[in-house]
Formats: C-alpha cells, sequence, structure tokens
C-alpha cells in the first residue's frame, strides 16, 4: 500500500524491548478495588450500589448518565466496602468519588447480558447500546466512551475504519502484546464496530518496529478481503489519529474536524479487543493490559490488570523498584502525565505505569533558546513552538493563539528536542488551558450581556407601556374633568428578580 | 520521588547547548589548526587573546546582568564567537585588535541585546567590521605563508613582537587574492589579466588547500569544507544555507564572468577565495541570527550569497561575506514571520482546510 509522508516527527529511545518480549501475565486479585466514578471523558457515572452491597463479577455498579458518559462495573465478585472519596489518577492527585471493592476471593460472574449470536446482522443499535452498556471507553489513553464513537456513522458519510496498532509512545508494548497474542479477537472486534459503523473497509495500522505484531494481524485478516494491515514508518506522533489518517490515506484532516469528517473513524486495537469480549460474551470492560516499565521497576512486563487495582499492588507484583524512581508517569514518557503518587487506581485508559530514573528522563536546566529551528522543523502540526513561546513567555496569550498554539496536540516532540530544554508543552498547555478559560468566561458574559440587554429592552417596554397608560388615563380625566386617578402599577418586582 | 507538576515528555534528547557549541568548536579545529601552523606564533598568540579577550568580557557582562556566571560561560559560545572571530582577522594583527574586537562582539552584540539567543546580529561579524572599518590597514595586512619551524617562520621572540609589540615586518605583507584583483582592476587591469599574476593569485589548487595569504582560520576551503561536512553529517547544521551561500556565489560569478570576463572574475574563484566557505558553513549557519524554517533559511543564504558577490564586485572593499551576513541578519525576524511552515489542516491563510470535494 502506498503510503504518505507525515511532516516533521522525531525518533526518541524507544527502549520497548524491556517488555515487548514478555507475554502478557495477568495479575491475581489484589485485596481491594478503587474504581473511580469517572475514568472517561464525560459525566461521572451514578452509583447503583451502596455500601454493603454484595456484588457479583460483571455487575454494573454505577450507570452512565447524560450524553456522554460510561459506567463502572465490579471486576470481581465482593463487597462495597465504602463510596468515598480517593486520589484520581491525575496530576494533581486531587480525590474522586471512587467505590471500594473488597474481593471475596471466589471471582464469581454474576449474570451477564446475553452474547450478541450473529452480530453481523443485528441492527447497528444493539451493538452501540450492547458498547454502552459495557462501559467500553478509547483504551489508547484518551478515555473517550466507544458507543458515541461508533454511532458517528448516522451524523457522517463514513467509509473506513482505521484500527490503530500505531504505539508510537517509547516503552509501551501493551497493544503490541495484544496484537501478537490476540490478533484474532481484535479482527474479530474490528469487524463488529465496522458493521456498527455502516463501513466495509477496516486498515490496521501499525508501526514496522512491531513485526511480529503485524504478521499476526495480517494472518488473522487474511480470511477477509475488505481488511488491510498497514506497516507505517516509526516516526513519533504516528499514533496520532489525524498523523495516521495523514499518512494511510494522504488526507489531511482540517483544522477543527474530526477524522470522521473525512470518513474515517479511528479505534484503538485494545478497544477492538473489549468490543470482541462485550458482544460475543456479554462481558463489560473489567479488565485491561498495562504496560509497566521503567528503569526503576524490578520485573518490567505488561499485566492484564484489573480496572481499579491500586499502583502500589501492581508494582508490588512487578516486584517492586530496584532503583529509586524519579518519576511515577501514567501513559507513555511522551505524553503522559506525571502522578503525584502510588495510591490512585488502574483506570480504563491507563495504557502503561513507567518508573522512570532521573537518568532516563535525562532533562536539564533550562537554557536560554538559541533559535536553533528544530523545534519548527520537527513540529507535526507545522507550527513554530519557538515563536510561540517566546510570546506566551510574555503573557501574550492573543499573538500564540494567532500563531496556532490551540491546533498544538501537545506530542512532546519540540520540548524533546529542545537543546536548551525548554519546557515547551508546558507553555503551551498554560496557554490552551488560559485561552479556554478565557474562551469560556468571554461567551458567560456574552449570554450575561444579551440577556441583560433584553432585560433592558423588556423595561423600556414595561416603563412605555405605563407611559402611555398614564397619559391615555390623563386624556380619560381630561375628557371627564375628573381630577381622580389610581397610581400606576408598580413595576413587577418578581420579573426583575428573575431576569437579573 | 519529585512530586512538581510539569507537562511532558519525560524523556529528552541527549542535547545541550553546550554539546552543539563543542561540536562547531570541534569542526573549527582543523582549519584553524592548519591557519596557525601556516601563519607561526603570531598566529596563535592572537587567537588565544582573543578568545580570553571574549570569555573574560562574557564574565563581566553576565557578573554586571547578576546573572549565574558558571552556567553561561560553561555553554561555550563566548569560546565560539572568538574562536569565529579570530578565524576572520589577519594573523599577524597585534593583540589589542582580538580584545577590542571581543569587547563590540560580546559586549556590544551579544549583551547588550539580552545575552545568547538575543541578539539581532552575529557577535563574529560585528567584532569584525568594527574592526575593519576603523582599522582597515591593520584589516587588511596579509602576510604570506610562513609554516612554524620552516626558515621563514618567525621565532617566539618574533612573534611576541609581532602580537604584542606592534612590529609587524613590512617585508612579509601580502594581499589577499580579492584584494589583490581588485586593486589591480581599479588601476585598469583587467581581471583575465591580474588573475594570471601566479605569485599574487594562488591557482585554485592552492586556494583549496590553503596554502595562501588570508585570515587566520579561514584559508583552507578544504579543510573548512570538511568541518562543514562533520556538522551536517551531526545534524548541527542542515545543507539550506551553506549550500545557497555557495551556490549563489558561484552562480552570480558564473554568469557575469560569462558576459564580461575582463571585469567579472570567475564563480569558482569567488567560491575558493576569501571568506566564502567559513562564511557559508560557520557564519551564516549562527542559529540565533538565521532564520528558524527551512525556507526561511534558503531565502537568508541566497541573500547573503548575493550580497556578497554585490560587494565583492562592485563596493570599495574586496571582501564581502560579513557585510553581507549581518546585513541579512537584519532581515532574519521579517524572513521568519513570513515563512512560517503550514499549520497541519489549515491553509497559509491559517483558515481551516476545507473538506475535499469528493466527500460534501
Amino acid at each position: 500500500m502506498k503510503l504518505f509522508q507525515v511532516r516533521g516527527g522525531i525518533h526518541p529511545d524507544y527502549r520497548k524491548d524491556q517488555t515487548s518480549e514478555k507475554a502478557i501475565v495477568v495479575m491475581p486479585l489484589p485485596a481491594a478495588l478503587y474504581i473511580p466514578l469517572q475514568q472517561h471523558i464525560g459525566a461521572p457515572a451514578e452509583t447503583l450500589v451502596v455500601e454493603g452491597d454484595l456484588v457479583k463479577k460483571g455487575q454494573m455498579l454505577a450507570r452512565s448518565q447524560g450524553a456522554v458518559s460510561a459506567p463502572q462495573h465490579a471486576a470481581t465478585s465482593g463487597r462495597i466496602a465504602a463510596i468515598t472519596e480517593v486520589p484520581a489518577p491525575h496530576p494533581s492527585g486531587l480525590p474522586q468519588l471512587t467505590i471500594i471493592l473488597e474481593p471475596d476471593g471466589k471471582d464469581e460472574w454474576g449474570e451477564l447480558p446475553a452474547p450478541i449470536e450473529n452480530p453481523f446482522t443485528v441492527d447497528a443499535h444493539a451493538i452501540h447500546n450492547r458498547v454502552a452498556e459495557s462501559g467500553i471507553v478509547g483504551m489508547g489513553g484518551a478515555a473517550f466512551p466507544s458507543a458515541i464513537k461508533l454511532t458517528l456513522g448516522t451524523q457522517k458519510k463514513l467509509d473506513t475504519l482505521l484500527l490503530n496498532g500505531a504505539e508510537c509512545e517509547p516503552y509501551l508494548t501493551c497493544d503490541d502484546r495484544l496484537m501478537r497474542e490476540h490478533a484474532a479477537e481484535i479482527i474479530d472486534g474490528g469487524r463488529i464496530m465496522a458493521h456498527a459503523l455502516g463501513v466495509s473497509r477496516i486498515v490496521v495500522g501499525i508501526e514496522d518496529n512491531k513485526p511480529q505484531a503485524i504478521a499476526a494481524m495480517t494472518q488473522a485478516a487474511s480470511a477477509f478481503p475488505t481488511i488491510e494491515v498497514v506497516a507505517v514508518p516509526v516516526q513519533y506522533p504516528m499514533g496520532s489519529e489525524r498523523h495516521l489518517v495523514q499518512a494511510i490515506t494522504g488526507r489531511e484532516t482540517p483544522a477543527r474536524k474530526l477524522t470522521a469528517d473525512l470518513g474515517i473513524v479511528v479505534h484503538n486495537v485494545a478497544t477492538a479487543r473489549a468490543i470482541y469480549n462485550a458482544v460475543r460474551f456479554g462481558r463489560p470492560l473489567l479488565t485491561r493490559v498495562v504496560t509497566v516499565s521503567g528503569s526503576a521497576v524490578r520485573t518490567p512486563q505488561n499485566v492484564e490488570v484489573r480496572i481499579g487495582t491500586k499502583l502500589s499492588d501492581l508494582i508490588d507484583f512487578c516486584g517492586g523498584f530496584a532503583l529509586r524512581p524519579e518519576r511515577i508517569i501514567n501513559g507513555g514518557p511522551m505524553m503522559g502525565q506525571p502522578l503525584p503518587s502510588l495510591d490512585v487506581p488502574v483506570v480504563k485508559g491507563t495504557s502503561g505505569i513507567l518508573a522512570l530514573t532521573a537518568e532516563e528522563i535525562n532533562d536539564n536546566p533550562t537554557s536560554p533558546c538559541i533559535r536553533c529551528g528544530t523545534c519548527v522543523t520537527i513540529c507535526p502540526c507545522g507550527l513554530s513552538p519557538v515563536e510561540m513561546a517566546a510570546f506566551i513567555r510574555k503573557d501574550n496569550l492573543e499573538t500564540a493563539a494567532k500563531l496556532g498554539v490551540m491546533d498544538c496536540i501537545s506530542c512532546g516532540s519540540c520540548s524533546w528536542v529542545c537543546p536548551s530544554h525548554i519546557p515547551l508543552v508546558h507553555y503551551f498547555n498554560y496557554a490552551k488551558g488560559t485561552l479556554n478559560d478565557q474562551d469560556r468566561e468571554r461567551r458567560k458574559n456574552d449570554r450575561v450581556k444579551t440577556l441583560a440587554e433584553a432585560h433592558t429592552i423588556r423595561v423600556e417596554k414595561v416603563a412605555e407601556a405605563k407611559k402611555a397608560a398614564l397619559a391615555a388615563k390623563k386624556a380619560a380625566a381630561a375628557v371627564t374633568a375628573d381630577s381622580e386617578t389610581t397610581p400606576p402599577p408598580a413595576p413587577s418586582v418578581q420579573e426583575e428578580k428573575v431576569n437579573a | 520521588m519529585t512530586l512538581t507538576t510539569s507537562s511532558g515528555p519525560f524523556t529528552h534528547k541527549a542535547n545541550s547547548v553546550q554539546k552543539v557549541m563543542t561540536t562547531v568548536l570541534l569542526a573549527l579545529l582543523p582549519a584553524t589548526a592548519f591557519d596557525i601552523y601556516l601563519f607561526g606564533w603570531p598566529a596563535l598568540f592572537l587567537f588565544i587573546t582573543t578568545i580570553a579577550s571574549c570569555v573574560a568580557i562574557e564574565a563581566a557582562c553576565v557578573a554586571l546582568a547578576d546573572q549565574p556566571a558558571k552556567i553561561s560561560l560553561s555553554d561555550n559560545s563566548a569560546v565560539l564567537t572568538g574562536w569565529l572571530m579570530a578565524s576572520s582577522l589577519p594573523p599577524w594583527s597585534p593583540w589589542w585588535i582580538g580584545l577590542l574586537g571581543a569587547v563590540f562582539a560580546i559586549a556590544l552584540a551579544k549583551h547588550a541585546f539580552g545575552g545568547l539567543g538575543q541578539n539581532v546580529f552575529n557577535p563574529a561579524m560585528v567584532g569584525r567590521t568594527v574592526l575593519l572599518v576603523s582599522f582597515p590597514v591593520i584589516m587588511t595586512s596579509w602576510v604570506l605563508p610562513h609554516p612554524l619551524f620552516s626558515a621563514s617562520a618567525p621565532s617566539i621572540t618574533d612573534a611576541i613582537a609581532i602580537t604584542f609589540g606592534g612590529h609587524m615586518p613590512d617585508t612579509v605583507s601580502a594581499a589577499s587574492a580579492l584584494g589583490y584583483v581588485k586593486t589591480e582592476l581599479s588601476r585598469g587591469i583587467p581581471v583575465t589579466q591580474s588573475m594570471t599574476q601566479v605569485a599574487q593569485v594562488p591557482d585554485l589548487m592552492d586556494m583549496a588547500m590553503g596554502y595562501r595569504a588570508g585570515s587566520m582560520g579561514e584559508t583552507s576551503a578544504f579543510l573548512i569544507l570538511l568541518g562543514g561536512l562533520f556538522l551536517l553529517y551531526k545534524r548541527i547544521i542542515s545543507w539550506h544555507i551553506p549550500l545557497a551561500v555557495i551556490a549563489t556565489l558561484f552562480l552570480m560569478g558564473t554568469v557575469f564572468n560569462a558576459v564580461d570576463p575582463a571585469r567579472f572574475t570567475p564563480g569558482l574563484f569567488h567560491v575558493m577565495s576569501g571568506a566564502t566557505f567559513l562564511g557559508a558553513f560557520f557564519i551564516a549557519t549562527d542559529y540565533v541570527t538565521s532564520p528558524v524554517s527551512k525556507p526561511g533559511q534558503l531565502i537568508f543564504a541566497v541573500g547573503v550569497g548575493l550580497l556578497a558577490w554585490l560587494i565583492r564586485t562592485f563596493a570599495g572593499y574586496p571582501e564581502g561575506m560579513a557585510f553581507a551576513v549581518l546585513l541579512m541578519n537584519g532581515l532574519t525576524p521579517i524572513i521568519d514571520q513570513y515563512t512560517r511552515p503550514r499549520v497541519f489542516g489549515r491553509s497559509r491563510k491559517g483558515e481551516p482546510l476545507p473538506l475535499s470535494k469528493e466527500k460534501p
């Protein structure tokens, strides 16, 4: 297949061999599971259980609420020990409402929804519903509820499902192992998704540093002529969906549009496997494969972990720390987020847990920019990081926005390559956050202004009406030559309050 | 564990400003070492004086600005400035030329603008240019090669007298090839004739190898090319600037020489003489003062080549590389503004791309 050039990109030290040649191991039951109500983009789930309830494996513990949300399930059987606030797996470490489940050790399945016997003949809605009730979210890290992305076919004209197996982040090998060990399940899941989307063509994009995964997936897909497995060049950030779509189709997703506007929906390969399990066996999303790696970990490996397992338990399972970790990262080293402690659970979007030493991070104190221009050359989004950072330093966010800071995908290539070790992505994330806040504030102010103007107009109208009434009355009084008048009605206090 | 929150990435390329600067110094070493051999002890003394002055003035400026001196000195940028400026000086110039150049380069061109990364003009070239317009005689007093340990080489005592005592021996001075041809032309002697004066204008092979009169560090096009290729290999620079500078000079020289060989020197002569190679590989490629994008760098480099040719051909000075670079340095901000890459998913004007036609 002819591939297309993607601008910029970098070749970091991949260090995937720490885990790539070891089979996925299943982690035994931990002492407790901590299941946050929000593990996805959108509204948190709403609890269905109370403290003390006994639950079965696969039972729904919290249901989705709102248009964008996902339910949570019990990853084993046991007792609800508490529903309380626990630090979230987020850089802030802020507490989040979490269901604490004490396993009873029996790991007993509850009643599951019936398997969908022939998923390729059922209505697409049946698949959407099954995926939604199974709590499946994008497992590449973004954790967007998958069911919503599967209904895009009803709104847009689609032609291709792109399964993203690029896995361009260094260290991470969970998708690589999954494709090597469960290729047939991923392909079947992909076919189900394609049916739900109403498309026939499936392309699997895998970076060509994963030859075994490519071979396994090609083998699994060989029976289906509409499925194509494509080896894409190793070039970070190839796994970014816009860039993967460009590499494979040559088409550039316009700014502020989705790849779906080009007719292409991108899903992660691990999501495809989760959908396979949900549709074929009625099993909700209870576990995921996590790459535990980094030089600080004694036994780096890929672990199939129950959602809600505490990181401290997971690290213990991997032999604990051999070296002092400088940082614990949730995700890959390029786009992952630092975690404040190990007292947070694995969630649906946790693709990797990295314990990195200072030597691996290799950061240095920031020195002045020497304008080498490498950041401009390698930016996969065609931005000028050097210029944007200079404006953001001066807090001139408007100019930074004009230069396109909102189009930055925070892939980190510029910070990685910078000889002066300037934390460019940090600048851009700050600018994006502040600009979003300002935008929200502006919209709020606009709304208030519109309402206030409407209010003024209403008050004026009332006053005019009163004046007119008064004038009419006076005229009438003059006609009758009778001076008796009633006081004009007071303006409606209640109405003013409502509109204030 | 570090609890401070910052954005990723949590892996970085093993690279630093110091590493970049040191690699450039390494690339300069062969050409400079050859010229120090060629011009003897006085060249070495001037070389050391210039670099030491630059480092000392850098330290003084940083101290004045209340910045940590250690970081700023350890990046080797002052050493590089001193080295490049020394490379552009006549090798037997007196010591104070190096010191004065350092004051202009480091204090005026660099730190007055805010220090490393903030300067608009290439500090080494500012230093050289101020010296050239202020002391034109000294700055054009070239010497023919006097290789170390050869019979004609000045002894250490002589060298001390030359560099620190101001005793420039009259007998050894020579014009540079560019200067000689220009002077002859002003006397009405056509290029075709002056170019054949073997004593003054070395043949192209000698010029390429560097066995000729010239600035300390720029005579050997071959060794500078070697250093430049090393920088390309190390990806410190890209081909855009050096190739465009050299190609422009060559093209202008060749075309005009074809039109009037008596008036215009040939392209290859332009490429091999003066500071062409040093300028193209080491001066015009200075990160701070050249555009950041590749298209910008091409525009910049073509400008440098054109201006250098114009100055060499029509202006009062025989060599125009330093002026050309400085003039284009001044245009760098505006070149940067007009050569930003196209943002992904947007048109050149910054509007979101239209969805393509086949999918309405």
